[in-house]
C-alpha cells in the first residue's frame, strides 16, 4: 500500500507555452487600447471621425486652398474657400513691432534677443550664480537704452511708438522682475508679528486678488493722473507697468506665503537658536528653502501674467495683441480676422507652452531636498 | 549654509531689554522696535494717501467736478444693449450700474455652471483608457490654457460676426437652435404663471431633498439602504401633473424665422454668446485638470477595497471615490469660479455691457473717477467674498470630518 506509486504527481515542469497571439504584440496592444469593448470601440470611431474632419478642414482651408501670396483682392475672391496667409505675411512687421519706425526695427530685434537670452540663462538652475544678477543689472539698462534711444547716436523713440511683441515681453518681464521682490516683502509682511504691518499686507493682497486686472489698469490710466499734483505727468506706459507690477506682486505674495507656511517650524526655531537676526534668518535659512518649494507655482504665475499683459489693449497700449487687432482695420484687406487671431494665438502658444514644459522640467530639476 | 557670516551674535551677548548700546538701546527691545516700525509705516501710508487725496480734491475743484455719489440718481443718457430688466437711457446712473452688475452676474453664473459640467466630463475623459480620447482632450486643454483669454474672446466674436451666415440662412445644427451673425437663438421655456411653476418646482426639489436626507439619516443610524427613487419619481411626476391638471401649462417655445429676424425663443447676442463660449471653454479646460488630479489623488487601494467589500462600479464611484475626490477638488475650483467672475470683465473689450463697461461709460460721462472705481472695486470684492463664503460653506460640508 505504502510503496504504491502516486500517478497524479508530476516530477518535471511542463515547458512554458507562448502566450496566445491575441494577447501579445502590436495587434493585441491596439486591440486593448482602442477596441477592448463596444463602448471603447465607439469612442475610437467617434474620435477618428472628429480627427478626420479637423484634418480635412486644416488641410483644405489652411493649406491647399489658402492664399499664400497675393493681395486683398485675391483673398476676398477666395474668402470662404481658404485662409489668407498673405495677409499675415504682409502685416507681420507691423504685428511684431507696431509703430516703431521700420529703419529702427533692428533695435527691437536686439531687445528681444537680449531679453530672451537672459530669460533662457535665468531658466537654468546651474546658472543661478551671482554673475546672473550682474547680467540682469546690465541687460535692463541696455534694453532701455536700445528701445528708448536718445544717447549713443540712437534716435529718441517716445513710448507711444513702442509696441508689438517687444512691448509684451517688456511688460511681462519687468512686471515680474519688480513684482517678485515686492511679492516676497508682502508675503513676509503678511506673516509678520506686527499687527499693523500684517493687516496692511492682508488688505493689499486680498483687495488686489479680489478685483479684475482691468480695474487696476483703469486706475492707472484714469484715476492715477487725478492723484498727482497739477501739471505732474507720468508716462502712460509707465503707469500701466506699475499697475502690472502691483498686480503681479499680490499673486506672487500668496504663492510665496504658501512656501513659507510649508516650512516646518523647526527651521525657524533653529535659525532663532543660532541667534540669527530677522534679515539673516530670512535670507540664509527661510527664503532659500521656501522659494525652492514654490518655483513651479511661480512659473505658473509667470505664464498667467504673460497672458494677462494682453489686457493693456483696453487702456490703449500697443502690445502684441493690440497691433494684431489694429491690422484688421486695413481697408485693403477687409474681412480677414481669423487668420490674424490664429497667428497671434500661435505666437502666444509658443511662449506659454515652452514656459509650461520648462516648469515641468524644473520641478524635477530642483526637487526640494527632504526637509525633516 | 556652511559659511554663516560673523554677524550671528553669540548667545551671551544677547542684549536684554533696554540695557545695552546706550542711546540706541531701545532699538534692541523687540516691543519698542516693532512699535517704532509700525508707527513709521503707518505714518508713511497716511502721508501718501493724504497727498493723493489732497491732489484729487484740488484737481477736481480745478476742473469743476463735484464729488460724492449724487450722480447715481442723475439720468444716465446712454443706452445699454441688453438688460435683464427694463432699462431706458432716461433712467439713472444707479439703475445703469445695476443693469451692468446683473449682466456680469448672469454671464458669470452661467459660465460657472457650464464650465463645471464640461470640465467634469473632460476630466473623466482625460482618464479614459483610450489613448485617442485622452490625446484629444489633452491637446484641447493645452491649446486653451496657453492662449490669452482675451484673444480667445476676440476669436469667438470674430467667428460669430464674420463666419456665421445672416439670419435668413442661419445654421440650424439642432432643432430650434439657430446660429447667425445676429447671435444664437435657442428654445425658451414658456409658462402660464411663472410664479406658480417656480413655487411648484421649488417644492418638488425640497421634497426630493427631504426624502434623500431622511434616508441618509436612516442609513447612518442603521446601516440599511432604503429605496428613494419611487418616492422621488412620484414627486417629480406628481407635482407637474397636479399643476397641469389645475389648468396651468408649461412648454418649450421653438424660435422660427419671420422676415429678417427670429420670433420666439431666447436670443443670445453675439457679444454675450462669444463671452459665454470663451469663458466656458477656458474655465472648463482648467476645471478638467483639477477634476483629473482630484480623481487620481484617491489611492487605488480605496477602489480595490470598495470592490472587495462587494460594491458595484457605480457605488464605488458614488460612495468611495467621488466624495474623496470632491474634498481635493473644491478649493481649487473655488478659485476658478473667482477667476471666471473676474475674467467676465473682459466683456468690455468685445462690447458686452457688463459692470466694467457700464461703469466705464459712467466714468467718462461724469468724470468722477474716484467714485466709479470705488463702485467697481467694491462690487467685485463683494462678488468675490460671496463666492468664497458659499464655496467655503460647501467645502466644510464635503470636507472629511475628523474626530
Amino acid at each position: 500500500m505504502s510503496n504504491r506509486p502516486i500517478a497524479m504527481v508530476r516530477e518535471s515542469l511542463v515547458p512554458e507555452m507562448r502566450p496566445p497571439p491575441s494577447a501579445v504584440g502590436f495587434g493585441a496592444k491596439v486591440q486593448r487600447a482602442f477596441f477592448s469593448s463596444w463602448l471603447n470601440t465607439s469612442i475610437t470611431l467617434v474620435c477618428l471621425v472628429a480627427i478626420g474632419f479637423a484634418a480635412n478642414f486644416i488641410l483644405n482651408w489652411g493649406i491647399l486652398n489658402a492664399i499664400w501670396v497675393g493681395d486683398g483682392e485675391t483673398c476676398r475672391a477666395n474668402a470662404h474657400a481658404g485662409a489668407c496667409w498673405a495677409f499675415v505675411w504682409a502685416k507681420m512687421r507691423f504685428m511684431f513691432f507696431g509703430f516703431y519706425p521700420p529703419e529702427e526695427h533692428w533695435r527691437l530685434i536686439l531687445v528681444m534677443v537680449i531679453t530672451l537670452a537672459i530669460l533662457v540663462a535665468s531658466a537654468q538652475p546651474r546658472f543661478w550664480k551671482r554673475w546672473l544678477a550682474y547680467a540682469w543689472l546690465t541687460a535692463v539698462p541696455a534694453v532701455f537704452i536700445l528701445i528708448n534711444g536718445g544717447i549713443l547716436g540712437l534716435s529718441y523713440q517716445p513710448t507711444r511708438v513702442w509696441g508689438g511683441l517687444p512691448l509684451t515681453l517688456l511688460l511681462a518681464v519687468v512686471g515680474l522682475a519688480f513684482g517678485f521682490p515686492l511679492g516676497i516683502l508682502l508675503a513676509l509682511g503678511r506673516r509678520s508679528k506686527m499687527p499693523l504691518i500684517r493687516n496692511l499686507c492682508v488688505l493689499y493682497i486680498e483687495t488686489l486678488r479680489g478685483v479684475p486686472l482691468i480695474t487696476i489698469l483703469f486706475m492707472s490710466s484714469v484715476l492715477f493722473p487725478l492723484l498727482l499734483p497739477e501739471g505732474a505727468v507720468v508716462d502712460k506706459l509707465l503707469r500701466a507697468q506699475v499697475a502690472l507690477i502691483i498686480f503681479a506682486a499680490a499673486f506672487i505674495a500668496e504663492v510665496v506665503r504658501g512656501g513659507l507656511q510649508a516650512l516646518p517650524k523647526g527651521q525657524y526655531e533653529a535659525a532663532d537658536s543660532l541667534g540669527l537676526g530677522y534679515s539673516l534668518k530670512m535670507r540664509k535659512i527661510i527664503l532659500p528653502q521656501a522659494l525652492k518649494v514654490v518655483i513651479p507655482a511661480l512659473v505658473n504665475i509667470a505664464i498667467g501674467f504673460f497672458k494677462d499683459t494682453s489686457l493693456v489693449i483696453i487702456i490703449g497700449l500697443f502690445d502684441f495683441l493690440t497691433t494684431v487687432k489694429a491690422t484688421l482695420n486695413d481697408g485693403d484687406w477687409l474681412g480677414i480676422h481669423i487668420e490674424a487671431y490664429l497667428f497671434a494665438a500661435l505666437i502666444y502658444f509658443i511662449f506659454c507652452f515652452s514656459f509650461s514644459r520648462y516648469s515641468i522640467w524644473l520641478e524635477k530639476e530642483v526637487a526640494p531636498e527632504r526637509i525633516r | 549654509m556652511t559659511q554663516l557670516t560673523g554677524s550671528a551674535t553669540p548667545l551671551r551677548n544677547q542684549p536684554r531689554r533696554g540695557q545695552r548700546h546706550g542711546l540706541w538701546g531701545f532699538w534692541y527691545d523687540e516691543f519698542i522696535r516693532s512699535l517704532i516700525i509700525q508707527a513709521l509705516v503707518f505714518g508713511t501710508v497716511v502721508l501718501v494717501f493724504g497727498f493723493f487725496a489732497k491732489n484729487a480734491i484740488d484737481n477736481m475743484n480745478h476742473v469743476g467736478i463735484t464729488s460724492g455719489f449724487d450722480f447715481l440718481s442723475r439720468s444716465a443718457n446712454f443706452a445699454i444693449g441688453e438688460s435683464m430688466f427694463e432699462y431706458q437711457s432716461s433712467d439713472s446712473y444707479g439703475q445703469a450700474v445695476l443693469v451692468g452688475l446683473a449682466n456680469t452676474i448672469k454671464v458669470s453664473f452661467l459660465g460657472c455652471v457650464f464650465a463645471t459640467l464640461i470640465g467634469t466630463v473632460l476630466g473623466v475623459m482625460r482618464l479614459s483608457t483610450n489613448p485617442l480620447l485622452r490625446g484629444l482632450v489633452q491637446s484641447y486643454v493645452e491649446t486653451i490654457r496657453n492662449i490669452p483669454l482675451l484673444l480667445q474672446l476676440f476669436f469667438w466674436y470674430a467667428i460669430i460676426l464674420n463666419l456665421f451666415p445672416g439670419p435668413r440662412v442661419a445654421l440650424n445644427p439642432l432643432p430650434g437652435t439657430f446660429l447667425s451673425n445676429r447671435g444664437i437663438v435657442v428654445p425658451a421655456l414658456t409658462w402660464s404663471n411663472g410664479w406658480l411653476w417656480l413655487i411648484g418646482f421649488a417644492l418638488m426639489a425640497a421634497g426630493v431633498f427631504a426624502v434623500y436626507m431622511i434616508n441618509h439619516r436612516h442609513r447612518e443610524r442603521t446601516g440599511q439602504q432604503r429605496r428613494t427613487w419611487p418616492i422621488n419619481l412620484a414627486l417629480m411626476i406628481g407635482v407637474p401633473a397636479a399643476l397641469l391638471l389645475s389648468g396651468q401649462w408649461i412648454g418649450i417655445e421653438l424660435p422660427a424665422l419671420s422676415g429678417f429676424n427670429f420670433k420666439g425663443g431666447a436670443t443670445l447676442s453675439p457679444e454675450f454668446a462669444a463671452l459665454l463660449i470663451g469663458l466656458t471653454l477656458y474655465s472648463a479646460a482648467l476645471i478638467s485638470e483639477i477634476v483629473r488630479s482630484g480623481i487620481q489623488s484617491v489611492s487605488a487601494g480605496q477602489r480595490e477595497a470598495a470592490y472587495s467589500v462587494g460594491l458595484s462600479w457605480s457605488q464605488t464611484m458614488r460612495l468611495v471615490i467621488l466624495p474623496q475626490a470632491l474634498r481635493v477638488v473644491v478649493p481649487p475650483i473655488t478659485s476658478i469660479y473667482l477667476a471666471l467672475t473676474k475674467n467676465s470683465s473682459l466683456a468690455v473689450a468685445i462690447g458686452y455691457p457688463d459692470l466694467v463697461s457700464v461703469v466705464n461709460t459712467t466714468m467718462n460721462q461724469t468724470g468722477q473717477a474716484v467714485e466709479n472705481i470705488a463702485i467697481l472695486m467694491s462690487a467685485y470684492l463683494t462678488l468675490s467674498i460671496g463666492i468664497s463664503l458659499f464655496m467655503n460653506w460647501y467645502n466644510a460640508h464635503v470636507a472629511i470630518r475628523e474626530n
